[in-house]
């Protein structure tokens, strides 16, 4: 019987042929937790007696959602993961390294076949690499973190088939929203999903993380997609080791094929306090808005800066918004720094953090205040999400954002890009 | 078993609401349960008692990976959470914590305020005010071993001892 992407890197991670519904016992390439999370891991790992991680090389500590500390007590927890990384050598990325999913996808040592654990939810992201790539929780964590290898329930797959291509100033942000808005907030959950069709083919690999990072916003374990020579280019360009690339067997087995026809959307937003709340820009466009907010996980990338930068060049914010910019990672910090990105976004008045999570979890670096609307490229609207549960949270691209923070509402940015 | 009042909430309740990112500077469990749900319904946190019981929709738990989030629930004295689904790392997050779930494709029908008895065995959950029955489906067994424990760390001792 043929299998899917998920059955065949769990196969080769059980040493065993495996399929959709099996339990299985894996091995695990690569474990990440970030200061949310890592803490009560390491002290769960104490508990269960752990002495020493499995492979240190293997083990990544990323402090990015309260980057730098904003209280005492994050300074303490910050500490304890420091002291950790350095007593048994693990990959620490400390402040101003970036957000966890950006430093792991250009760290090299993730790509095609292998298996990731991550102590947060959008570890999903990594299935763009062609990994199967999940969100755990401390306690799984930390059972990794000890013996390498990890319990999973071999999930059946929905092959998501996009048809492409985007319209002009339509992009992967939109198209990730449109589908959560058809699929809802659990219409994956437990599954995996693959992404695949021409609209995902077009895409940059920036954009395939934007589309992959999202797959747990309808629940899904992980959004897988298919490896080809954007993702071998990638890999090469980040010092990627070797990977064993899978693709689905022409007899695999689905939970369902869904097909969606992406040539004729528009931007797409998700409108408070839901991910699959999601209209078309046309319809919620004269919004006003006290804060625009480009960066994260989803959208904090080179490309999202640069489609920012075109559209607010020459430009000035609204006078009554707020424009935080927190690049993703060290790396897209300096390259939009070299390429002047930067220079454009500030000259039109955005604040520039350091790269990390803070605005888009409410730890740090942009809270709103009591009513107010925040237009956002993260990929969470949920009530009191950024640190206040009084504020209204709308999720677009960074196109859209970049116009709406010119225009004051939530605005159409096609017309800026002509 | 358990014996409880109810608490309602609605659909998708996400880990933000349970635990928002705000109070993730503890590990401590005290401390996490002062904040649980607070934005989902303020008073829910002083009001809960040893023993009751959280009733909620579809996707109970979706959103972050944060253990904190049954951490919280199970430490504000809730014996366990009954809803018509959970989302994936929320349900393994809640087992491996020891706080146990229950699936009920007809949770929104019981009534809030409402003291039930739940048996965590068969999946019964009755009403006592009215008498009416409810059924879950069952917890299989090496779950309802996770949970008479405390959770994945004292199961797994547990069993390292008795081998």
């Amino acid at each position: 019987m043929g299998q899917t992407i998920a059955e065949k890197i769990l196969s080769q991670a059980a040493g065993r042929q495996v399929q959709a519904g099996e339990i299985v016992v894996a091995r695990v390439d690569q474990v990440m937790a970030q200061d949310g999370t890592a803490p009560l891991a390491i002290q769960v790992f104490r508990q269960m007696g752990g002495k020493n991680p499995f492979d240190p090389k293997r083990v990544n500590l990323v402090i990015d959602h309260s980057a730098p500390s904003p209280t005492e007590s994050i300074s303490n927890l910050h500490k304890m993961m420091r002291e950790f990384a350095w007593e048994h050598g693990c990959h620490l990325y400390d402040v101003g390294d970036g957000v966890c999913h950006q430093v792991m996808v250009e760290s090299g040592r993730v790509g095609p076949g292998c298996v990731v654990v991550g102590a947060d939810s959008h570890t999903c992201t990594y299935g763009a690499l062609g990994a199967f790539a999940t969100g755990v929780g401390s306690t799984d964590l930390a059972a990794a973190l000890i013996s390498g290898r990890l319990w999973f329930k071999v999930p059946e797959t929905i092959k998501v088939v996009c048809h492409g291509p985007l319209p002009p100033g339509v992009f992967a942000k939109d198209l990730i929203l449109y589908l959560i808005g058809r699929f809802t907030a659990d219409g994956a959950t437990y599954k995996a999903v693959e992404y695949t069709g021409s609209a995902i083919k077009e895409l940059s690999m920036e954009g395939r993380f934007t589309v992959a990072n999202m797959a747990v916003e309808m629940g899904a374990k992980v959004g897988l997609m298919e490896v080809d020579e954007k993702t071998w280019e990638w890999l090469r360009e980040h010092g990627g080791g070797e990977f064993t690339a899978f693709s689905s067997d022409p007899d695999a087995v689905y939970a369902k094929v869904v097909e969606f026809d992406l040539t004729s959307i528009s931007p797409q937003v998700a409108c408070p306090h839901r991910v699959d709340n999601v209209s078309p820009v046309e319809k919620v466009a004269g919004t006003k808005i006290d804060q625009a907010f480009i960066g994260t996980c989803t959208n904090g990338r080179l490309e999202d800066l640069r489609v920012a930068a075109q559209i607010l060049a020459g430009r000035k914010i609204h006078p009554r918004v707020r424009l935080v910019v927190a690049p993703a990672s060290r790396k897209v910090y300096l390259q939009a720094m070299r390429e002047g990105i930067l220079a454009t976004l500030v000259e039109a008045g955005a604040a520039v953090v350091t790269p990390g999570c803070g605005p888009c979890v409410g730890t740090h670096n942009g809270v709103p205040a009591d009513g107010e609307v925040v237009v956002s490229t993260a990929n969470r609207n949920f009530k009191g999400r950024m640190g206040n549960a009084k504020a209204e949270i709308y999720l677009a691209s960074p196109a859209t954002v970049a116009a709406s923070a010119i225009a004051g509402e939530i605005t159409d940015p096609r017309p800026f890009l002509k | 078993m358990i014996e409880g009042r109810v608490f309602k909430f609605g659909d998708h309740i996400d880990t933000d609401l349970i635990i928002p990112a705000r109070y993730l500077n503890t590990s401590d469990p005290a401390e996490l349960a002062k904040h649980c749900l607070e934005d989902a319904d303020p008073s829910f946190a002083k009001e809960v008692r040893p023993g009751d019981v959280i009733v909620a929709g579809v996707n109970f738990g979706c959103g972050s990976s944060r253990e904190h989030a049954p951490l919280a629930i199970k430490a504000a004295g809730v014996a366990c959470v009954v809803a018509q689904s959970f989302a994936r790392i929320f349900y393994r997050n809640a087992f491996n914590i020891g706080l146990p779930l229950l699936e009920c494709p007809d949770a929104p029908r019981i009534p809030a305020g409402s003291r039930v008895r739940v048996d965590l065995q068969s999946g019964r959950i009755e009403v006592l005010d009215t008498g009416e029955v409810f059924t879950a489906r069952p917890i299989p067994p090496f779950m309802q071993e996770i949970i008479a424990a405390g959770g994945l760390i004292p199961y797994v001792e547990k069993r390292l001892k008795t081998r």
